[in-house]
C-alpha cells in the first residue's frame, strides 16, 4: 500500500523535473527507484534485518517535505554546534540553509558545497562518484535515498591537503517534518595523503514522527585519512535509517564513530571496503537507549586486499524496555592475506526488561589471517561499585558514575577533543543529573 | 578500643573463610595481619569495609563501641573506615579530582558540614599530592585508568590522605611495588600516622613492615589468628617461613 504512495510521489517528483539537473541524474533516480520498488522494505526474514522489524516504517505513509520558510534560527541549533566557529553546512528538513551555514575556517583549496550547487558546477565529477560507493543493489534504504536525492553536502579535499578543523554537516528537523521523509546525502572524497574530519549530526528539534533516511559516501585515495563521526540525536518519536559507506585505496585510514541516543527506531549501517593493501579501518560506536527505543548497528568490513587492519568497538547502555542490536560482519577475501581484524561489542544492561542481540559474522577465505571477536553483556561490576562505596559514595551516585564511565570509555576513541568532551558531558548529564540533583 | 572484632565468622558462597577472629585495635596503633595465601587476611580487610560478596555468619565488628555489621560500605566510610585496595578499580572518564571531591563531600555531608568548593579542594589535593610524591597532572587523569601498578597504589594512599580516615586498612599495598615505590608509599602512610588514627597493614611479606613499623603482628592461618606478637614476630616469620606457624597451628 505504501509502496504505491512512494510510486505516486516519485512520479510527481519526476514530473516536477525532480529539480533541473544533468541528464544522467533522472536515470540514476529511476534505476534506484525501480530497484527499491522491486524489493520493497526488508523484513525480518532478510538475514541483514533479522533483529529489526522496519514494519512501522513500511506501514506508514511519509510525504516528501516541500520547501517551506523555516522558523529554525541560530539559537535553536546552537546547543548542537559543538564549536560555532567550525565550518558547517546546516540543512533544515533536508533543505540547505545558507543563513545558518558558515564556511569560515576552511583552507582555500577545499571544496565544500551543496549537492544542488555541485550538480550545476561539477556534474561530471558527481556522475563518477554519486552512487559509486553506496551501492543500491542490496540496500533498499540506499536505493530509496538515491531515488529522491535532491540536496546534501559535497566535500572535496585535494591531494596533500590537511584540513585542521572539523567540517560539521548538521541535519535538523522541526515540526514541519511531521510525517515526512527526508533523504540526506553526503559525498566526501579525500585526495592522496589528504586529511579531514567530518561530523554529521542528526537532530530532531520537535517531537515529530518523521523518517530520516540518509546516505553518506566516502572515498579515500592513497594515504588519505578521514575521521567520520555520526551523531544521531533525533526525537524519540522519529525513525532513522542511515548508511555510511567508505571505499579505501592503498594505505588509507578510515575512522568512524557512530553515536546514537535518539529515534524510536533506528538503524545505522557502517560499511567500508579495504580495496587495496595497507589500509586501516576503525569503527567505533556508542548507543544510549531508554524507554522503548530500538537501535540497530550493522557494520561491514570487507577486507579485499592484503595487509589491512580493522578494529571495531561498539558499546551500548540499555535501560527500560529498550532493544539494542549489533551485527558485525567481516568478510576476508582469499587475496586478503595478513589481515588483522578485531571486533568487540559490550552491552551494559540497566534494566531486566531491556534486550540485546549481538551477532558477530566472520567469513574468512584467506588462510593467513588473525581475526577475533568478543562480546559481553552484563551489569555494573560489583567490585567497582564496592570501590566507590568504600570511599563514602552513595550507592545511587556510584551506579551513576560507573554507568557514565562505561560510556566515557567508548567516547574516549573520539580524537576531536571538543566533540568528545561534549558527548561525555551529554552522557554525564544523562546518568548523573538525577542523583546529583 | 577503636576497633573490636569479636569471634568473627564470614563465608563466601557457603565456604567459611573466617572461622572466629578476635582482634582489638586501639587508637593510634598499627597492627600487621600476615599469613600465607588463602589464610583469609584479605577477606578480613574486605569484610571490615563491607564487601557485599562476603556473608558474616557470626560474631561482630564494633567501631567506637557500635556494631557496623548492618552498615553499607559508604556508611562505614562515613564513620571513618578506609580500605586501600589490593587491585584498585579503573574508572575511565571520571577524573581523580572529581572522584575524590565527590567522596570528600559525601563524608562532609554525613558530618553535617558544608561542601567544599572545587578551587579550595584543588589546593587541598595539591597539598596531599606531595605526601605521595605524585605528579600534579594525575589529578586530572581518569581514576586509575592506564595507571601503572605503582601509580595505582600511590593513588590509594593519596585518597587516604585526602579522606583522613580514623581506621586505615591497607590490603597488600606492597604487592607489585618495586623498592622505591614501596618506600614512597610507606613514607606516605607514616606521615599520616596520628594518635587518633589506627592502621591495619595486611601483607604477605615482611618487607613493608621495615618501613611501616607495627605495634602488633598477627598471623592468620586458615581463618584464625594462629599467633600474635610484637614486631619481632614478623622478622621471625621472614626467617623461618609460614611453615613454622602452620606446624604450630596443627599441634
Amino acid at each position: 500500500m505504501t509502496l504505491a504512495s512512494y510510486r505516486d510521489q516519485f512520479a510527481a517528483f519526476t514530473d516536477n523535473g525532480g529539480r533541473a539537473g544533468p541528464a544522467w541524474l533522472p536515470a540514476l533516480r529511476r534505476r534506484a527507484f525501480d530497484r527499491f520498488a522491486a524489493t520493497g522494505f526488508p523484513t525480518t526474514r532478510d538475514e541483514d534485518w533479522h533483529y529489526t522489524s522496519v514494519s512501522p516504517i513500511a506501514e506508514s505513509t511519509f510525504r516528501l517535505v516541500r520547501p517551506a520558510a523555516s522558523s529554525v534560527d541560530l539559537s535553536a541549533i546552537a546547543p548542537y554546534l559543538i564549536n560555532p566557529s567550525w565550518s558547517r553546512l546546516v540543512f533544515v528538513n533536508g533543505r540547505f540553509s545558507r543563513e545558518l551555514s558558515t564556511f569560515a575556517e576552511l583552507p582555500a583549496e577545499v571544496d565544500v558545497t551543496t549537492l544542488d550547487d555541485a550538480l550545476r558546477t561539477d556534474a561530471a565529477y558527481l556522475e563518477s562518484q554519486l552512487g559509486e560507493h553506496a551501492r543500491i543493489d542490496h540496500n533498499p534504504f540506499a536505493a530509496l535515498n538515491t531515488a529522491f536525492v535532491t540536496d546534501g553536502a559535497v566535500v572535496r579535499i585535494p591531494a596533500d591537503c590537511v584540513v585542521e578543523k572539523p567540517i560539521h554537516v548538521l541535519w535538523v528537523s522541526d515540526a514541519a517534518a511531521a510525517d515526512a521523509i527526508v533523504c540526506p546525502r553526503v559525498l566526501v572524497t579525500a585526495g592522496r595523503h589528504s586529511r579531514v574530519s567530518i561530523i554529521e549530526s542528526f537532530v530532531g528539534l520537535a517531537p515529530e514522527r518523521s523518517f530520516t533516511n540518509s546516505v553518506t559516501e566516502i572515498r579515500l585515495d592513497d594515504g588519505a585519512r578521514v575521521d567520520h563521526h555520526r551523531i544521531q540525536r533525533e526525537s524519540t518519536d522519529a525513525f532513522h535509517v542511515g548508511t555510511v559507506q567508505a571505499t579505501q585505496r592503498r594505505n588509507s585510514v578510515f575512522h568512524s564513530f557512530s553515536f546514537a541516543a535518539g529515534a524510536r527506531l533506528s538503524r545505522a549501517n557502517i560499511y567500508t571496503t579495504l580495496a587495496e593493501p595497507g589500509c586501516e579501518a576503525r569503527l567505533n560506536g556508542l548507543y544510549l537507549l531508554s524507554g522503548r527505543q530500538h537501535c540497530d548497528h550493522q557494520t561491514y568490513v570487507h577486507h579485499a586486499a592484503e595487509l589491512c587492519v580493522s578494529r571495531e568497538m561498539y558499546k551500548g547502555i540499555l535501560d527500560d524496555e529498550s532493544h539494542g542490536v549489533f551485527n558485525g560482519k567481516v568478510l576476508v577475501d582469499a587475496v586478503a592475506q595478513k589481515t588483522d581484524g578485531k571486533q568487540t561489542n559490550h552491552t551494559l544492561l540497566l534494566s531486566d526488561r531491556a534486550r540485546v542481540d549481538t551477532k558477530p559474522q566472520l567469513e574468512i577465505f584467506a588462510d593467513d589471517v588473525r581475526c577475533t571477536h568478543g562480546a559481553t553483556v552484563g551489569r555494573l561490576d560489583e567490585t567497582a561499585l564496592f570501590y566507590l562505596k568504600s570511599r563514602g559514595i552513595h550507592r545511587d551516585t556510584a551506579r551513576a558514575l560507573l554507568t557514565y564511565a562505561f560510556a566515557a570509555e567508548a567516547l574516549g576513541e573520539i580524537e576531536i577533543d571538543e566533540l568528545r568532551d561534549a558527548l561525555q558531558a551529554l552522557a554525564f548529564e544523562r546518568y548523573n543529573d538525577s542523583v546529583l540533583g | 578500643m577503636m576497633l573490636e572484632i569479636k569471634d568473627l565468622h564470614a563465608s563466601v558462597s557457603d565456604t567459611e573463610i573466617l572461622k572466629g577472629i578476635t582482634l582489638s585495635v586501639a587508637s593510634g596503633s598499627v597492627h600487621a595481619i600476615m599469613g600465607p595465601n588463602g589464610s583469609g587476611k584479605s577477606t578480613l580487610a574486605q569484610v571490615v569495609a563491607g564487601h557485599p560478596s562476603y556473608e558474616v555468619t557470626g560474631g561482630d565488628i564494633l567501631l567506637d563501641g557500635e556494631s557496623i555489621l548492618e552498615l553499607e560500605p559508604d556508611e562505614r566510610a562515613q564513620k571513618g573506615i578506609f580500605l586501600a585496595f589490593q587491585y584498585p578499580v579503573e574508572i575511565p572518564g571520571v577524573t581523580n579530582a572529581y572522584f575524590l571531591r565527590s567522596a570528600y563531600n559525601e563524608l562532609r555531608k554525613a558530618r553535617g558540614q558544608e561542601e567544599i568548593d572545587p578551587m579550595e579542594f584543588l589546593d587541598l589535593m595539591t597539598e596531599k599530592l606531595k605526601l605521595v610524591d605524585m605528579d600534579p597532572a594525575m589529578v586530572h587523569r581518569a581514576v586509575n585508568a592506564g595507571f601503572s601498578g605503582g601509580e595505582k597504589k600511590r593513588n590509594e594512599i593519596l585518597q587516604m590522605a585526602v579522606l583522613e580516615p580514623k581506621l586505615a586498612i591497607l590490603d597488600e599495598t606492597d604487592s607489585g611495588l618495586d623498592i622505591d615505590a614501596l618506600r614512597v608509599v610507606a613514607e606516605g602512610v607514616n606521615k599520616l600516622r596520628r594518635p587518633d588514627r589506627s592502621t591495619i597493614v595486611v601483607t604477605h611479606y615482611q618487607r613493608l613492615l621495615n618501613y611501616v613499623v607495627p605495634d602488633f603482628v598477627h598471623v592468620l592461618v586458615d581463618g584464625r589468628i594462629a599467633r600474635s606478637g610484637g614486631k619481632e614476630l614478623a622478622l621471625e616469620l621472614e626467617e623461618r617461613g609460614y611453615d613454622w606457624v602452620l606446624e604450630g597451628a596443627v599441634a
